[in-house]
């Protein structure tokens, strides 16, 4: 790919962990031509990375398509903030992600990726033992707050049709990723003492998050178009992540857990919203075939080094 | 010999003293990755007690009885379907206490819990340790596929539940099972269950199961009236020959039913020898 003009690829939410370590791979090893878009600026970028710190909905964000030299878009962009105004996390993620997509259909982008999540599946007591793509997006059920990210994921698999011809479009469902990120399952593996429901002990999934940024990559390759759970190296109990990351959790009898919760997060004292407690008391664990087969999609990280990436 | 010889003999020597409920734990075929769990969450370290209980039900307690254990294959995928009866479903309990203690080499049944089970503490994660899974047919595909053992009920609450005047009569089979075993390839193994009938004879009371919404009501003659602990009967078990059926897993109803009754009557016909060869219920 040395040879000729280097590929231009946009980046949503690339101020993030994961976006930096995407970035990083790409423009390293892969030698493509990054462009980040994010409402947040980007520290430690280098050179020659494009940076445009404006908001998905604005003109500015249309602009960077319209010259038409684009040859795809990743779309890690998706906002998720507990302590913010859900209505305008709402227009942000909904209004944001609807545009990129008329952007990518009329100036005829090839390739878009969106990175949702395997949590857009629900953790639920009925729950096969592993979901596959095909089954229903309940989360936003019991959790309000996921409303927005099943709804970008329903956004981009609808568009994945529509657009079909012009643009192929992959949708990537990680399990929980963990490593130098921040988000609500490796936060809450941070913890000294996390609490964990008694008498729960569900069994759980992890994926280290330079195996996410290898699965982006490989999504990126032409013709690999669909909608794939990705799964790490394999699963265990929570209680066993907590033991190997020397951790001493707390078991508090669930019906007392939610109040106290509820208590800590008004006050400040705690980032987890109440419904987050049914990941630590249900399954929600998927199916990774489909990734396996056709992205040829394979962890290199082994089961231990992924729990222990939580140190990070 | 007198009732109380037998006791004290019974004690100075225990019979199945020998079972070594350890070496067959270890002897288990467990898919289990680096940390022990294979991926419904089944750890041979969690075994120990279950097994143990089940040993205790299932030699002294129900002094069970099991004929035809040589139709357990050694190895490979296989759904071992049974009657259902005696509202606690402590027949599923035996036929797994007796596929891991009698053949030459210990087979793990994977039985199927109700949806309510994974939101109840404890059970939630114990049940999963101990190898039983959430009744979904997505479930029971993926471990098919690794060639485990299947436990499946086809009468399901409609057999469990029913009152003691309709003892060792079949309800309505499922007919789940069947798609499972044409579109899996898997052997069925018939098995009668004779004395769980009896283990608490009830009546259904109707206007109290309308009152709390509950399948049925089950009441026993005896305290507390609600059937919470088994009468010691005598279980026995009979194993029938390996069944395999062909043709297409997605036909209609009316397709299936036919090889659905096959299975059906060789579960009727067992029980109906096992009951004749019956002395008494207790033992």
């Amino acid at each position: 790919m040395s040879s000729g003009k280097r590929r231009k690829i946009v980046v949503t939410g690339i101020s993030g962990r994961l976006g930096k370590i995407l970035a990083r791979r790409l423009h390293h090893d892969l030698d493509w031509e990054i462009v980040g878009l994010d409402r947040r600026p980007m520290t430690g970028r280098p050179k020659d990375i494009t940076h445009h710190q404006v908001d998905l909905r604005s003109k500015a964000a249309r602009d960077i398509f319209r010259a038409g030299d684009v040859d795809a878009l990743v779309h890690l962009g998706v906002m998720h903030d507990p302590r913010a105004r859900a209505a305008e996390l709402y227009s942000w993620n909904i209004t944001g992600t609807t545009k990129l997509l008329e952007y990518c259909q009329l100036y005829r982008i090839p390739k878009v990726v969106l990175l949702s999540s395997a949590n857009v599946y629900g953790p639920r007591p009925d729950n096969p033992q592993f979901l596959t793509e095909d089954a229903p997006l309940l989360a936003a059920q019991r959790f309000p707050a996921m409303r927005d990210l099943v709804e970008i994921d329903h956004l981009v698999s609808t568009f994945l049709w529509r657009a079909q011809g012009i643009v192929e479009t992959v949708v990537l469902r990680p399990v929980h990723i963990v490593g130098p990120v921040h988000n609500a399952p490796s936060n809450y593996l941070r913890i000294e003492r996390p609490p964990m429901l008694l008498g729960f002990d569900p069994m759980v999934q992890l994926i280290h998050v330079e195996d996410v940024a290898e699965a982006i990559v490989s999504a990126l390759a032409p013709g690999r178009r669909g909608i794939y759970n990705l799964v790490g190296p394999g699963e265990v109990p929570l209680s066993a992540v907590l033991r190997e990351l020397g951790r001493e959790p707390l078991a508090i009898p669930h019906p007392l857990a939610k109040p106290l919760l509820s208590l800590a997060f008004r006050l400040g004292i705690s980032s987890f919203p109440v419904a987050e407690l049914d990941f630590i008391r249900y399954v929600c664990m998927v199916d990774g075939r489909r990734a396996t087969a056709e992205l040829g999609f394979h962890p290199r990280f082994g089961l231990r080094e992924t729990i222990q990436a939580a140190h990070a | 010999m007198g009732l109380l010889d037998r006791i004290r003999q019974r004690i100075a020597s225990p019979p199945h003293a020998d079972d070594d409920v350890e070496g067959r734990t270890k002897a288990l075929v467990v898919h289990g990755n680096e940390f022990g769990f294979d991926p419904f969450g089944l750890s041979r370290d969690h075994l120990g007690g279950a097994v143990k209980f089940a040993r205790f039900l299932y030699r002294n307690y129900f002094r069970a009885e099991a004929f035809g254990i040589e139709n357990i294959p050694a190895s490979g995928r296989m759904i071992v379907v049974a009657n259902h009866s005696g509202q606690l479903p402590f027949d599923g309990l035996v036929i797994s206490a007796a596929c891991f203690l009698e053949p030459p080499a210990p087979r793990l049944l994977r039985s199927m819990v109700e949806f309510f089970v994974p939101s109840v503490p404890f059970a939630s994660y114990l049940f999963a340790r101990w190898g039983q899974i959430t009744g979904t047919p997505e479930n029971c595909r993926r471990l098919l596929a690794a060639d485990e053992a299947v436990l499946v009920f086809p009468e399901g609450a409609r057999g469990i539940s029913k009152p003691f005047s309709k003892r060792y009569q079949l309800a309505e089979f499922g007919k789940g099972f069947m798609r499972l075993a044409l579109e899996m390839n898997a052997p069925i193994i018939p098995v009668a269950v004779i004395g769980a009938e009896e283990q608490a004879p009830a009546v259904n009371v109707k206007p109290l199961a309308r009152l709390f919404r509950a399948p049925s009501f089950p009441i026993v003659p005896y305290p507390p009236f609600v059937p919470l602990v088994p009468l010691p009967v005598k279980y026995r078990l009979h194993f029938g020959a390996p069944m395999t059926f062909t043709g297409d897993p997605d036909d209609d109803d009316t397709v299936l039913d036919e090889q659905v009754k096959q299975v059906k009557h060789a579960i009727e016909s067992m029980i109906h020898v096992g009951l004749q060869a019956r002395k008494h219920v207790f033992w």
